[in-house]
Parts: C-alpha cells; sequence; structure tokens
C-alpha cells in the first residue's frame, strides 16, 4: 500500500509537470497528421455532420424495432414472455434459412449471436464448432446450421444443476446479490411470494441497509407474500441484520431465509469484502447458506461476465437470477458466464407481477433465441 | 479480461514496424482487432461497422511519421472518431427562458432514474436553483418514499400523490407553481421500451408537464440493447440527452456511443459514485479513451492542472528523474496531490494500472501515516534517508507512533522508487537524443483533446523535457502507462 501511494505520487507529479512542459513550451501550429482527411480539429468538425454518419445512424434506425404485441393476462411461461422480443434475431435467421451455406451465413450468424450479448470470443467459439460439424456432416442447408447452433447451444447450456438448494438443518440461507439496480428486492418479493406458496416458512432478511427506501419495498413485498420481514435501521450493519433474520427464523423454525443486500460494483473493493463478511456472519447462527443468486439484468452488456467472476470471487456464487428478460434484451451474456465460470442461470425474471419469475430453462432459452 | 486495443495492437504493429506506410490488408488486420475491442465495450454492432468504415478510410495509405509509431497513429485516428462520434462537446443545460425549467427522467427498470433525479437536483440547487421533484413512479414500491428520503438529504423538496402517474405529475407541476421553485424533475417509474402501455403513460405524463429537458438514464453497463431501448424511447419523448449511470464500475461504457449515433443527442451528465455528489456533466472525448481501455487520464491531467504550479512541479519532476528527491519533496508533492481527491481515485484514473493495484483500498488514513512518518524525521533525514539507522529508526516510529518495520519499508520503498525514476530519467534522456521525437507536441495534443496534431520537431528546447516524457509518450499513444514501473510487492500493504 505504502509502495502504491509513493508511485502513485511520482507518477502524477510526471503527469502533472509533463502537462506544463507542454504549455511552456508546445502550443505553436503543428502539422496534422499525414492522409487525415479532416484538416482542423476542433468545433468545425464537431459542427458538421459527417458524410457517412448519416447513413451510419438512419441503418442503425432502420434496423428491425420489435413491434409490441400484447401478452396475454395468463401466467407468463418462459417462451410466450421471450418470443415478443425476438425480432431482431429473426431477421437475420429468415435471412439465413432457404439458402445456401456461404462466408455470408457465418457473417450473419455471428452477427445476430454478438447482437444478443453473447459476446465476441463466445460467439467465435460456439461458431468454430458449429462450422466444424457442419463440414462433418457436408451440410449446404441454412435450415440445418441453425439446427446445429442449436444443439450446440444447448449442448453448451447442458449438464448444469438449477435446482434451488436447502441445507441439510433449517434454516436454509439463498443470498441475493448484485451491481445496483438489476432487481434484487424485486426478484426476493417473487420469490417469497413462489416459495411461501410452496408450502415454506419463508423470513426475509432486508440487508439492503444503504439505498434510501430499500427496506420499505421489501417491506412491502413482504406483505403481498405473506411472509415475515426483519430489518434494521438504514445505515445499520448488513451482517447483523441477517444474522438477526436468520436467528429469528430459527427461533419460529422457519424453513427459508431470502437475504437482500445492497446493490454494489463488483469494482468496489471494500464493498465486496462487505458481502464477503455478510456470508460468513450469516452463518454464525444455526443457518447455512445454501445458495449465493447473483441477479443479473438481461440488458447488461459484456461486463456481466466481469460482475460474475468478481461476485463469485467474493461470495460463491452458486446460480445466476436473469431479471428483466421481458424486454428487448437477450441476456445472452449467460452463455459466457455458463461456460467460462460454471454458473448457471437457475431462475429469470419476466416482469414486475408476484408471478413473473420463473426457473430457467435451457432448451427454451435457445429456442427462443432462435425463434423464427 | 479486456484487452486494451493498444495491447491487442502490439502484434499486429511489430510485423509493421519499418514499414513506411500501411497497406490495405495491414489495416484490414488492425481493423479486425478495432471491431473486437469495440464490441467487447458493448458498442453497437451496426454502429461499429459504420466506425469501421470511417477508420479505414482515414487509416488507408496513412503516412507513418517518425513522431507516432504505427499504433499510436492508429489509435489517434479510432480515439478521434471516438470521439467526434460521441459529440465531441459538453452538453449545454440551460434553464428554460420562461417559467421553471423542467426535466422528465425515463429509462429502463433499475437505471438509476430516482438517484439520479436527486442528483441532478443537488447540481441545480449547487447552480443556485431551487429544486422540486415530483414522484411519478408509482408502481415500483417504495419508489416515492426512496425520492423523499433522497430528497431529506439534499434539502428538496418532493412532491407525490397516490392518483396515477399522469396526475400525479400535473398536481406536482401545480406544486412547484404554488412554491416558486423554478427547476423541477420528475422522477418516473422504469418501464421496458417495448411495453406499449407503458409508452403511452410516459408520453402522456411528458404532454402534462412540457419538459424543457427529456433525459434517458441509461446504465454504462448496457449492452447491445441499449440501440433499441434509446430509439423507443426517442420515438416516443423525443429526448434531449442521457445521462450515463454506474460510470464508476469497470464496464467500458460503449452503449453510450451507440445511444448517441442512434438518437444523435449528446449524453449530458454522468454519474460516477453512490454519493448524490457524484455526478457531473458528461465530457465526451473521456469516455472515448474509456471505450479504448485507456482510463481516464484527462480527467487526471485536469486535476493536476488544477493543484499543481508549473514551475514547482517542473522542478519536482526534474529532481525526481535526476535521483536528486528528497522526502520533503516527496511530502510536499503528496500534500498537493490529496487536494485532487483521493488517491485511491487517482490511481484508478490511470491508464494500465493492473486491477489489483486499483483495487487496494487507499485510504486517506494510509495517506496520514506516511505523512507522520516523514514529520517525524530531522530535516537531515528528509534530506538523506541514507543516514537513518538504527536509532534514528526507532525515535521516527516512537515519534509517529507506528512500528520500526513501517518506518523502514517506507523509506526502503522510498529509494526504490527514486532509482527506478532515475533509471527511467536517464533512459528517456537517451532516447530523446537519439530520435527527437517530438514529444512535447503530442502530449499537449492529448491534453488539448483536440485531435489530429502530431508534431515531428519541436523537440528540443527543454532537456527536461525528455526526462519526463517517456511515460507521457506512451500515454499519447493511449497503450497505458507503461512508463509507470510495474508496481510489485502489493502485498506488503
Amino acid at each position: 500500500m505504502v509502495w502504491v501511494i509513493i508511485v502513485a505520487v511520482a507518477a502524477v507529479v510526471l503527469i502533472g509537470a509533463g502537462l506544463f512542459f507542454f504549455r511552456g513550451g508546445g502550443g505553436g501550429a503543428t502539422p496534422p497528421l499525414q492522409g487525415t482527411p479532416r484538416p482542423q480539429a476542433g468545433t468545425s468538425v464537431l459542427d458538421v455532420p459527417k458524410p457517412g454518419q448519416e447513413s451510419g445512424a438512419t441503418d442503425v434506425l432502420d434496423a428491425p424495432v420489435e413491434a409490441p404485441v400484447e401478452a396475454p393476462p395468463s401466467k407468463p411461461t418462459f417462451r410466450d414472455r421471450l418470443a415478443k422480443a425476438r425480432g431482431a434475431f429473426t431477421g437475420y435467421l429468415t435471412a439465413i434459412v432457404g439458402r445456401g451455406v456461404d462466408a455470408q451465413t457465418w457473417d450473419q450468424l455471428e452477427e445476430a449471436l454478438i447482437r444478443a450479448d453473447v459476446g465476441v470470443q463466445t460467439t467465435q467459439s460456439v461458431l468454430e464448432s458449429v462450422k466444424e460439424k457442419a463440414t462433418e456432416n457436408k451440410v449446404t442447408e441454412g435450415a440445418e446450421v441453425i439446427e446445429l447452433l442449436r444443439s450446440e447451444l444447448k449442448a453448451r447450456l447442458s449438464g448444469f444443476d438449477r435446482s434451488l438448494a436447502l441445507a441439510d438443518t433449517s434454516p436454509s440461507i439463498w443470498l441475493f446479490v448484485g451491481v445496483n439496480g438489476v432487481g434484487k428486492t424485486t426478484t426476493i418479493g417473487k420469490l417469497a411470494k413462489r416459495e411461501s406458496v410452496g408450502g415454506k416458512s419463508v423470513v426475509l432478511a432486508a440487508g439492503d441497509t444503504f439505498r434510501a427506501a430499500a427496506a420499505e419495498q421489501l417491506e412491502m413485498w413482504a406483505e403481498r407474500a405473506g411472509t415475515e420481514i426483519v430489518r434494521g435501521a438504514e445505515g445499520a450493519d448488513p451482517s447483523s441484520v441477517v444474522f438477526d433474520a436468520v436467528e429469528s427464523a430459527a427461533s419460529k423454525g422457519a424453513d427459508l431465509v431470502l437475504a437482500d443486500t445492497a446493490g454494489r460494483l463488483h469494482t468496489k473493493t471494500n464493498l465486496m469484502d462487505e458481502l464477503t463478511k455478510v456470508r460468513r456472519v450469516a452463518e454464525k447462527g444455526e443457518g447455512k447458506v445454501s445458495e449465493v443468486l447473483l441477479v443479473l439484468d438481461a440488458t447488461t452488456g459484456q461486463n456481466g461476465l466481469t460482475q460474475a467472476a468478481q461476485f463469485t470471487e467474493a461470495v460463491e456464487v452458486t446460480g445466476v437470477v436473469l431479471s428483466k428478460l421481458d424486454g428487448s434484451a437477450k441476456g445472452g451474456i449467460v452463455i459466457a458466464i455458463h461456460q467460462e465460470l460454471g454458473i448457471p442461470v437457475k431462475l429469470v425474471g419476466l416482469g414486475e407481477g408476484a408471478d413473473d419469475l420463473v426457473d430457467f430453462d435451457p432448451d427454451e432459452f435457445v429456442d427462443a433465441l432462435l425463434a423464427t | 479480461m479486456f484487452e486494451t486495443l493498444s495491447d491487442r495492437f502490439d502484434g499486429i504493429f511489430t510485423r509493421l514496424r519499418g514499414k513506411g506506410r500501411l497497406s490495405e490488408s495491414d489495416v484490414d488486420d488492425v481493423l479486425k482487432e478495432i471491431r473486437l475491442a469495440l464490441l467487447e465495450a458493448d458498442v453497437n454492432f451496426e454502429v461499429v461497422r459504420s466506425l469501421q468504415g470511417r477508420i479505414r478510410e482515414r487509416a488507408v495509405g496513412v503516412e507513418l511519421s517518425g513522431a507516432l509509431n504505427p499504433s499510436q497513429q492508429i489509435i489517434k485516428i479510432v480515439n478521434e472518431e471516438l470521439t467526434f462520434s460521441l459529440g465531441g462537446d459538453t452538453m449545454k443545460v440551460v434553464p428554460a427562458q420562461k417559467g421553471p425549467t423542467v426535466i422528465l427522467m425515463a429509462g429502463l427498470q433499475g437505471s438509476g432514474k430516482t438517484t439520479n433525479s436527486a442528483k441532478l437536483a443537488l447540481w441545480f440547487k449547487k447552480q443556485g436553483r431551487n429544486p422540486i421533484m415530483i414522484g411519478c413512479d408509482l408502481q415500483r414500491p417504495a419508489a416515492v418514499e426512496q425520492l423523499r428520503t433522497l430528497g431529506g438529504q439534499i434539502d428538496v423538496p418532493v412532491f407525490s400523490e397516490a392518483t396515477d402517474p399522469v396526475s400525479a405529475a400535473a398536481a406536482g407541476m401545480a406544486e412547484a407553481k404554488n412554491l416558486g421553485r423554478d427547476v423541477i424533475i420528475c422522477d418516473t417509474a422504469g418501464r421496458l421500451a417495448i411495453d406499449a402501455e407503458l409508452m403511452e403513460e410516459v408520453r402522456q405524463i411528458s404532454e402534462a408537464i412540457s419538459p424543457t429537458y427529456t433525459f434517458l438514464v441509461v446504465d454504462a453497463m448496457t449492452g447491445q440493447d441499449a440501440v433499441t431501448v434509446a430509439e423507443n424511447f426517442h420515438d416516443t419523448l423525443a429526448l434531449d440527452g442521457v445521462i450515463l449511470t454506474k460510470l464508476d464500475g469497470d464496464a467500458r461504457g460503449g452503449a453510450a456511443l451507440s445511444v448517441k449515433e442512434v438518437v444523435g443527442k449528446p449524453i449530458a451528465f454522468a454519474s460516477t459514485g453512490e454519493k448524490l455528489e457524484d455526478f457531473d456533466q458528461f465530457h465526451p472525448e473521456r469516455l472515448a479513451g474509456r471505450i479504448l481501455g485507456m482510463g481516464d487520464m484527462l480527467t487526471l491531467i485536469e486535476k493536476a492542472e488544477e493543484v499543481f504550479e508549473a514551475e514547482e512541479a517542473e522542478a519536482a519532476a526534474a529532481k525526481l528523474l535526476d535521483g536528486q528527491f528528497t522526502l520533503d519533496d516527496f511530502l510536499d508533492q503528496m500534500q498537493q496531490i490529496k487536494k485532487m481527491g483521493p488517491i485511491g481515485n487517482l490511481i484508478g484514473m490511470m491508464p494500465g494500472v493492473p486491477k489489483e493495484i486499483k483495487d487496494v483500498e487507499i485510504g486517506d488514513k494510509e495517506v496520514g501515516r506516511i505523512e507522520g512518518i516523514i514529520h517525524s524525521m530531522t530535516v537531515e533525514e528528509r534530506a538523506k534517508p541514507e543516514i537513518i539507522d538504527g536509532s534514528r529508526r526507532n525515535r521516527i516510529a516512537a515519534g509517529s507512533g507506528v512500528s520500526a518495520t513501517e518506518v523502514s519499508q517506507l523509506i526502503d520503498q522510498f529509494k526504490q522508487m527514486r532509482k527506478m525514476m532515475k533509471q527511467m530519467g536517464g533512459f528517456g534522456t537517451k532516447k530523446k537524443r537519439g530520435g527527437a521525437r517530438g514529444k512535447k507536441g503530442k502530449k499537449g495534443k492529448k491534453g488539448r483533446s483536440s485531435g489530429g496534431r502530431v508534431t515531428a520537431k519541436g523537440g528540443a528546447k527543454i532537456p527536461k523535457e525528455a526526462m519526463a516524457l517517456p511515460d507521457l509518450e506512451e500515454l499519447e499513444g493511449m497503450p497505458g502507462f507503461k512508463g509507470l514501473p510495474d508496481l510489485p510487492n502489493l502485498n506488503d500493504k
């Protein structure tokens, strides 16, 4: 630590000084970089729309926009909630099916996968193996390639245990973690309802003592779900709130404690340490942490993988809850999370209603992703 | 997990070294890497494509000048294109000509509308305005409660009523008028861009309050879908700008670029922390560097500019690189630097610093200990730490309330740093003599953020310049802080 400070001071001194060296001596007109088509830097450049930019923007605007379709008010299934947001992908697939297989086929598949937030590396590795199989089986039809892609993706998501584990002795503790705004509290609310309808006695722990009114939010969910809630003061130590909830659950013989935590960015070391402590202290009493669920917003891009890795390092994440999958986002990053970190998605959030939380089904996820 | 663009380039460019001009196929190789880097930063696919085209146009046939290596030249072009695409200037948020300034906050669930309503209110308050917030999120449990709590923290009134969002907005406007508030910030419920019913609702809210500014709140971690979201919100509400949130994480924030390209509206504000003060106007040119993975160097330079006196800093740097830096100088500089903000934050802004180091929490307490130790030394000891023997060490330790080991650790590491800097200085000078590489002009470009300027001349005036600049040359090409010696000994915090 001392070392870091010393070097940082030295570096900043150099930066500060370097700047002034420039100020003191530079400044005169300097020739623009050779071959630069834009002759002047400065505001003029910023004001003049570049040729090509217009068309670039229009392209994007013209990209297929999902037509909102009224969802039936019935209980959602994974598939029909996903289906209404599939448009972008469908466009590519219809362009592939019914054609032969050529370079364009692969480009289109790549584009479709990347646009679903699958990520470049995962996309490339998926398409590598699909290509191999296509060559092996002498595939000539676009539709067949898509079937190969389907089974490849399904294979990559198979073989994971997606059940929510209970400890041998009650109460079991399920800890919910994630960055800010992903839907931890809402997920807990919905799960509380589901588990208590399923016959378990549930206690909620309002471990988000940081965000204003987070405990109130959870309390409203507790009312809806008819479960007990243990909360502390705003700014209280989250570890002790969770600990108290576990104690309370144990004394009443409850089965399950759902522990909320404040959203935190995985880059904040002190907050991640706090989380590690919450997990540790939660087990000081009679309960055991049997699930640590990372709530991940489906709109999250490539940063999702980093999030999963960092949270796993801090609290050994056992599963992912993919929230907000009822939007237009595809949540493709979870494929990389399965592959690289071996963490399965266990639950999927499909809306703000109490029933909008369903089990993750990899086959349906892939089918919906590739729906035509 | 992510490589910086410059890391990616290294391989390609070793091959290109010595070439005078980049051929089309060279450029193609480079473009592939750029594409990868942009996609990994979550820049939208279409946007990447159009950027690629523009970069290609400029990069083919680029003369390799003596001043910049090919990698630096290309990165410079990429940086310029990104900055250009992000909108160049900081958006001016000016109060309405007549009547109160009305602001509508819209966005997906969890993007940070409520928190940022309060942050924005505080921002206006600091400008001498009298904001009020209207809570129109009647959907999420306790959302209004959250807004009220935040309002209490910054002493800004909050209005809401349990009717429906549109009526609440209208009633809030009336209330604001009664109270004579001149800025009205309307927080709305999070909604999916494809939810027709809720999009209609927010349109009605907008109609009821006729906002001066409509801001879309976008999470910096958003992936490819940012485009769809921005399009739909823009179609419904005619956005004026974007508030980019959660930029304090390590997401590259490519979504911002996508949104800007699609909607054509600037990013007005950025939220960079959990505290309500961690919010400011957005500087587009800085995000370009971040998307490319080079840290927030410009902010750092700007901050340095605020606190350093030119001559002082020059003198200190010269001493540092000559190996004449004393503990007294160190103490002085550290105190200057403290004015720039917590040292931990500054380290976070340096490009190329390994994550393990950025993660080390450096508290003011730690800095205070170092100060304490140095303060307990005599003038002579500070100038010549070599003379500190066992008994002096014990005295210093007793004086500053730390262990003797800590004292020797500080001294050892200080000496080590000094030696390293001296080597660096020597290296820089040699390099300079060999090459006359015009570092001055290059760095200048960086500091000014305008693009397109490189000079191959103008190097030789101040010998000192060469000493200070080995790392700044890197900086120019943004490949990160390779000039910064690799920082070992992480474990002995």
